[in-house]
């Protein structure tokens, strides 16, 4: 009996192993460009998103669904949305990235750094369908590149931080030593230094995206080095409620937060994606569609600092508008130099602005952080 | 009225299939409830983790590769059951076998494809069974609890390969993002029909061991060896060689899936190479009542619960954590009805 069925399984293995050799592969001829998707009425185009964290994050990938949510709501009928949430940025996402194609996706939303490289290889293999790859540095002829200047917010962001701490030491929770964080710390230590020369901002890495636990761990640390205002970028509330159960103060990061933290939050640059998805999935519909990589910025709309919260101290507002408002009209750069790095030697001279690819690569700290790259 | 469980002596197949099938109905019933709770119908979520598994060759393929590395490394985790050795170690002898296949494809990327392969599948059984040999090694000779030992030896091996990554073996064009480079393409597996040739591994490594553990020398010892030491001793089986032998057999097995995972799915080593194979080997490696043909069967059924279980959170839109209550709900059943093939439930009435 039990030899009749293994032989019958083996046989069934071979069998369907054989089949899928057989069944017809995707033409392997590079297309120059996807070409626009028929008539929007015939049958709704499925739109794939892949988060790195669970939408319950409160944080960075629920930003991401709420413009989810957006998109369905705006183009109802003409398009259906799937998401995968809590992929892990290893070869699983390459996996997800070919189910969600085998469902039907023709537009994929992949949104954290570390599906940059499975993104690559799999845009490569289906020419046919729309890759979105959310901050990375890689693009090709259906795989766009998009992002946003978060470190404008984040500059405001530690202006109200610097006004309010009294150790002129800031924490801030950091998750990887890519170029994304170390501008987003950079802004952030400038912005505070611009209106108290005195304060040092330090850092502390925790390896990871979404670990409530050991980003509250990192910020409390920060808090027993005397720092009483906690920034982070993590898509956890979790350092804020770190400094809510010290007393201290916190900056959240991908979402108003007020809720988690109510008697430490102040404010948090904030992401809102909804009209860039929105205008590139209506660009395929439509046929208009352009492999552009995009740095959406403060006067697009798609990074701004959420409100300030009573815990904030009273003049913040006054300079964070001002700031913000030459911000959009283009009278202020974010670092146009002198900018000296941390051993006080002057990287960008006086009157020069760093060039996005610069900001892009970015990997060294400015004057006053306390923190190493590696 | 008194409850108590009475070890079976002897099942017969009959009440065996029978405990089996309620089990499987209980879990189906507990699911179905679960399913509705959500407000989805259940019959439709049952159909779709069938499609997810075997809807387009897509599938079936996807379900054949999550089939392999459980098949290879629940073989190796038999030989070691075998001889009632308890091997938890599986996820960190895969994890170290992983590291060896990966230490000779980052180093020597330009060997010709098939001497290139063949060292890493060497290095990589090497890697495994080195990793198992040491528990072993300490069973053999100062009689230590091998259950704790494999399981702490997991978090060492995991811990080593994090620590590379984010280390020594960092792709320093990663811009800081803690990755090991990829392998080049000699140092990754063939495909045969679509599927990563790891499958005709798995198939001839699993009569490979039915005929070893059924039709040799030291298969007939291990098992002799598992049923009682008295005996084996007495038989004039020298213990301490077939406990290390039997392990670096097992120990091997895991490097094998490791050096698979590393070369053919993931092209790199990662931490997350393992991804709780060698955890969920176990489970198919005892419900195979340890007969290596019987291993394809659990390991096949086991990727079909994953695939689907991965397929209708995108399907349904349910979270990740409401599919993984399904599997533990299915899972929570079988491995339950495991125990009442062993002990029955004898019912008293009066007194005493």
């Amino acid at each position: 009996m039990k030899k009749v069925l293994a032989f019958a399984l083996i046989t069934m293995l071979v069998i369907s192993a054989a089949l899928t050799g057989c069944a017809p592969k995707p033409a392997e001829t590079p297309a120059p460009a996807p070409a626009a998707t028929e008539a929007p009425k015939a049958e709704p185009v499925k739109v794939g998103f892949i988060y790195v964290g669970p939408i319950g994050d409160g944080g960075w990938t629920f930003a991401h669904d709420q413009a989810r949510l957006a998109l369905e709501k705006e183009l109802g009928g003409q398009i259906q949305t799937i998401y995968k949430e809590s992929v892990p940025e290893s070869q699983e996402c390459e996996k997800v990235l070919n189910d969600m194609i085998d469902q039907g996706c023709k537009i994929i939303f992949a949104t954290s750094f570390g599906f940059m490289d499975y993104v690559e290889k799999v845009a490569k293999a289906n020419p046919e369908v729309y890759f979105y790859h959310c901050s990375g540095y890689k693009s090709g002829p259906n795989f766009v590149n998009y992002f946003g200047a978060m470190e404008e917010p984040r500059y405001l962001s530690g202006i109200v931080a610097a006004l309010k701490t009294k150790s002129n030491k800031l924490g801030y929770v950091a998750a990887f030593e890519i170029p994304e964080v170390v501008r987003g710390i950079n802004a952030y230590a400038l912005g505070a230094q611009s209106v108290n020369p005195n304060v040092e901002v330090k850092v502390k890495w925790t390896h990871t995206w979404y670990d409530p636990a050991k980003e509250k761990e990192a910020a409390k640390a920060l808090l027993d080095e005397g720092c009483d205002v906690i920034a982070q970028h993590q898509d956890t509330a979790g350092p804020q409620q770190a400094a809510e159960e010290k007393g201290a103060f916190a900056i959240g990061y991908n979402t108003d937060s007020h809720a988690a933290a109510p008697k430490a939050y102040m404010t948090a640059p904030v992401w809102n994606w909804g009209p860039y998805y929105i205008a590139q999935v209506k660009s395929i519909l439509d046929g208009s569609f352009k492999a552009e990589n995009y740095y959406g910025n403060t006067k697009d709309g798609i990074v701004e600092l959420a409100p300030l919260t009573a815990n904030a101290p009273a003049e913040a507002q006054a300079a964070v508008d001002k700031v913000k408002a030459s911000i959009i009209d283009g009278s202020f750069k974010l670092f146009t130099g002198p900018i000296k790095d941390q051993s006080g030697a002057e990287k960008v001279p006086a009157g020069t602005t760093m060039t996005l690819d610069q900001q892009l690569s970015f990997d060294w700290f400015v004057q006053g952080v306390e923190g190493k790259i590696k | 009225m008194r409850l108590r469980f009475v070890k079976r002596s002897e099942i017969n197949k009959k009440s065996g299939l029978a405990i089996r099938g309620t089990a499987i109905l209980l879990a189906l019933l507990a699911t179905t409830l679960f399913i509705a709770f959500l407000k989805l119908n259940p019959l439709s979520v049952y159909i779709s983790m069938l499609d997810g598994s075997f809807g387009s060759a897509y599938r079936v393929k996807e379900t054949i590769i999550k089939t392999v590395p459980l098949v290879i490394t629940s073989l190796g985790i038999a030989v070691a059951f075998k001889m009632q050795f308890w091997n938890i170690g599986g996820e960190g002898q895969i994890a170290m076998g992983a590291f060896m296949a990966s230490f000779v494809a980052l180093r020597m990327p330009e060997l010709p494809k098939p001497l290139l392969l063949a060292l890493m599948i060497a290095a990589g059984m090497v890697g495994g069974g080195l990793w198992a040999l040491l528990p072993a090694f300490f069973k053999a000779r100062w009689g230590t609890n091998e259950t704790i030992v494999t399981l702490m030896m997991n978090y060492i091996a995991l811990k080593y390969v994090t620590y590379l990554q984010y280390g020594p073996w960092r792709d320093p064009k990663a811009l800081g993002f803690p990755k090991i480079p990829n392998f080049s393409d000699n140092a990754i597996l063939p495909n045969l029909f679509g599927v990563h040739i790891g499958w005709v591994f798995a198939l001839i490594l699993t009569a490979a061991m039915f005929i070893f553990m059924n039709h040799s020398k030291k298969g007939y010892e291990i098992a002799v060896l598992g049923e009682s030491e008295h005996t084996a001793r007495y038989a004039g089986i020298n213990i301490r060689n077939t406990i290390i032998v039997s392990l670096l057999i097992s120990g091997g097995l895991c490097g094998l899936t490791g050096m698979i995972q590393a070369s053919a799915v993931a092209n790199t080593l990662s931490y997350e190479v393992s991804g709780g194979i060698g955890y969920t080997a176990i489970i198919t490696t005892w419900l195979s009542g340890l007969s290596a043909p019987f291993i394809i069967l659990t390991s096949f059924l086991f990727s079909i619960l994953i695939q689907g279980g991965s397929f209708i959170q995108t399907s349904f839109g349910i979270p990740q954590s409401a599919a993984q209550i399904i599997q533990g709900i299915i899972l929570f059943f079988v491995l339950g009805s495991e125990f009442f093939t062993r002990y029955r439930l004898v019912v008293r009435k009066g007194e005493s």
